[in-house]
């Protein structure tokens, strides 16, 4: 049954509609007014037309490249923490205990990384991988390996990546749980008469079974770790080096840090169209999803 | 259950855990212990870091301050969410599907891009260091998820209902709320539970637009840093306070986590 056509639910959305507007559009709004701009000090602006925006698009110019270098950091860290929290966490929701007290308590125990503020869980892992006072850092330097993350860039890029699984991967593993909880045991039922492998059950029940909830988990991971700040920020601080900065770090070290308004606020708005159109795509393919399922 | 399944789940959930021991551990150490040496628990386990956050205003007002704006951005993000979700689910309206992909894009936008932003607007109205600037300013991505995770609950519920009860003569608020809103109670509580959630663990904003008398508990924990060295135990103390009124709130939600999750909507 289709929904009915109804023009006065936009009264129900306004509420809606106003807030977000009022936390989106006008803070957008100084944003697109600070790009065309340039800043020196004093409060003082100058008109500057689109050349941001030509400079960060250019990656020979000293923006662009910055740009470009944070740009590709980040999906490449993006990159990496999907190859191993989607396929960890499928593991892990496989794993789940079917039912009694051990299915609450693993979802608590589960639950627990998502619900640190995330600077803890910079600060947790910050301590954790030091080499002097941290478990982790401290039995790696024994075991003769040289890992310190705060001179090295692979033990850095080491130390926010398992963070990251370490924060994030429960998220997954809900997601599909909650998927495969939704297969009735008649489907098993039938696989078992058949005599169907565990792979065969793995590949034709439950991988199609999970398949939206799993685009939900990509999509979300995709995102915020596109704009992850926090922990990597407080666990390396962007370095050593530039190694581990990425858009959103480089974005506050260029807005708040070095006052250059004009330049941070073209970026904004270049990350925040690359965000959307990528959100456009996967809610496009859901929505499609959605359709062909009725 | 075959075995190679609990050891996955031993090692990933070891593998959780291990961290937050080492917190737990440290938070009860002299930082003397802390640097000195690598113990795996505490010789000589101490309360004084705890005692030094419970006497001192200046930390645990952070904590107020944290549950202050959380509980504000909760209840605001539910009331405006739900007539919202309600039109979503029920009506079909001009530009409806365009406006729910706005709606969620938000919940996709990087808080950095809006900090500075959101500092001039808020210092601009007079809501700078209120809690009520850190609960607005975190609607921007609670709101349209509130309305996500509610519009898939209210889809659940037959809409014959609706009809049935404006037959019986029930006026629409009092149907809302007498009759709908029990409906949805689960769903009332997973939306609060994700709302409770992202406004807990964001600080970028939430520190951006506090000072001193609304700033939030984790964002306190920066001071440990003092002249003599980082004051690790103090640290560390004050981090796994902050783990405990989420794992609160899950123990009690635990039940409905799996149910909310089950839509795919988070």
């Amino acid at each position: 049954m289709d929904k009915p056509l109804n023009q006065k639910a936009w009264l129900f959305v306004l509420p809606v509609l106003l807030i977000v507007a009022f936390s989106a559009l006008i803070p957008l709004m100084t944003v697109v007014n600070y790009s065309v701009q340039d800043t020196f000090g004093n409060n003082q602006f100058f008109w500057n037309g689109i050349g941001w925006y030509i400079d960060l698009l250019d990656p020979t110019t000293d923006l662009g490249g910055r740009f470009l270098d944070a740009l590709w950091r980040n999906l490449l860290f993006s990159a990496i923490i999907l190859a191993i929290e989607v396929p960890l966490g499928i593991a892990v929701a496989l794993s789940m205990p079917r039912d009694g007290w051990r299915v609450a308590a693993t979802l608590v125990v589960l639950a627990l990384p998502m619900l640190i503020p995330w600077n803890v869980v910079g600060t947790i892992w910050q301590i954790f991988a030091r080499e002097d006072i941290g478990l982790l850092g401290y039995v790696v330097n024994r075991l003769g390996i040289p890992y310190n993350y705060t001179a090295d860039t692979l033990s850095a890029w080491i130390t926010i990546v398992v963070m990251d699984v370490w924060h994030w991967t429960s998220l997954v593993a809900l997601l599909c749980y909650a998927g495969l909880r939704s297969i009735p045991d008649a489907f098993y039922q039938a696989a078992r008469i058949d005599g169907a492998s565990r792979w065969a059950v793995f590949m034709n029940i439950q991988l199609p079974k999970m398949n939206r909830v799993l685009l939900i988990a990509v999509l979300l991971r995709f995102m915020d770790s596109f704009m992850i700040y926090t922990e990597p920020f407080v666990v390396t601080g962007g370095g050593p080096g530039n190694s581990t900065t990425f858009v959103s770090i480089d974005l506050v070290k260029l807005a708040l840090g070095q006052f250059d308004l004009g330049k941070a606020a073209a970026m904004s708005i270049v990350y925040n169209l690359i965000i959307l159109a990528i959100c456009w795509v996967f809610y496009t393919v859901m929505t499609r999803l959605d359709a062909r399922r009725g | 259950m075959p075995r190679s399944r609990t050891i996955v789940l031993t090692l990933y959930i070891l593998f959780l855990l291990l961290p937050i021991y080492w917190l737990v551990n440290m938070s009860f150490k002299t930082n003397t212990e802390i640097v000195t040496g690598m113990t795996l628990w505490p010789a000589e386990p101490t309360l004084e870091n705890y005692a030094r956050i419970f006497t001192d205003a200046s930390w645990y007002s952070g904590y107020i301050n944290s549950m202050q704006y959380v509980a504000l951005n909760t209840v605001l993000s539910i009331a405006l969410a739900l007539p919202a979700a309600y039109a979503f689910s029920r009506f079909r309206f001009v530009g409806d599907k365009h406006l729910f992909f706005w709606l969620l894009s938000n919940r996709m936008a990087p808080p950095a891009v809006f900090a500075l932003p959101f500092f001039n607007l808020y210092s601009a109205i007079g809501l700078f260091d209120t809690p009520l600037a850190v609960a607005l300013a975190h609607c921007l991505f609670n709101v349209p998820l509130a309305v996500w995770i509610l519009e898939g609950f209210m889809s659940g519920v037959p809409r014959e209902i609706d009809e049935t009860a404006y037959l019986d003569g029930y006026s629409f608020p009092r149907f809302f709320v007498r009759i709908f809103m029990p409906l949805i109670a689960s769903g009332i509580g997973v939306t609060a539970f994700f709302c409770f959630m992202f406004s807990w663990v964001e600080l970028l904003l939430a520190r951006t637009l506090t000072s001193v008398d609304a700033k939030p508990i984790a964002a306190t924990m920066t001071r440990t840093v003092s002249a003599s060295g980082m004051d690790w135990g103090l640290l560390a103390a004050a981090g796994v306070l902050t783990i405990v009124p989420g794992a609160l709130v899950i123990w009690f939600v635990r039940n409905y986590i799996a149910k909310g999750f089950a839509l795919g909507r988070v």
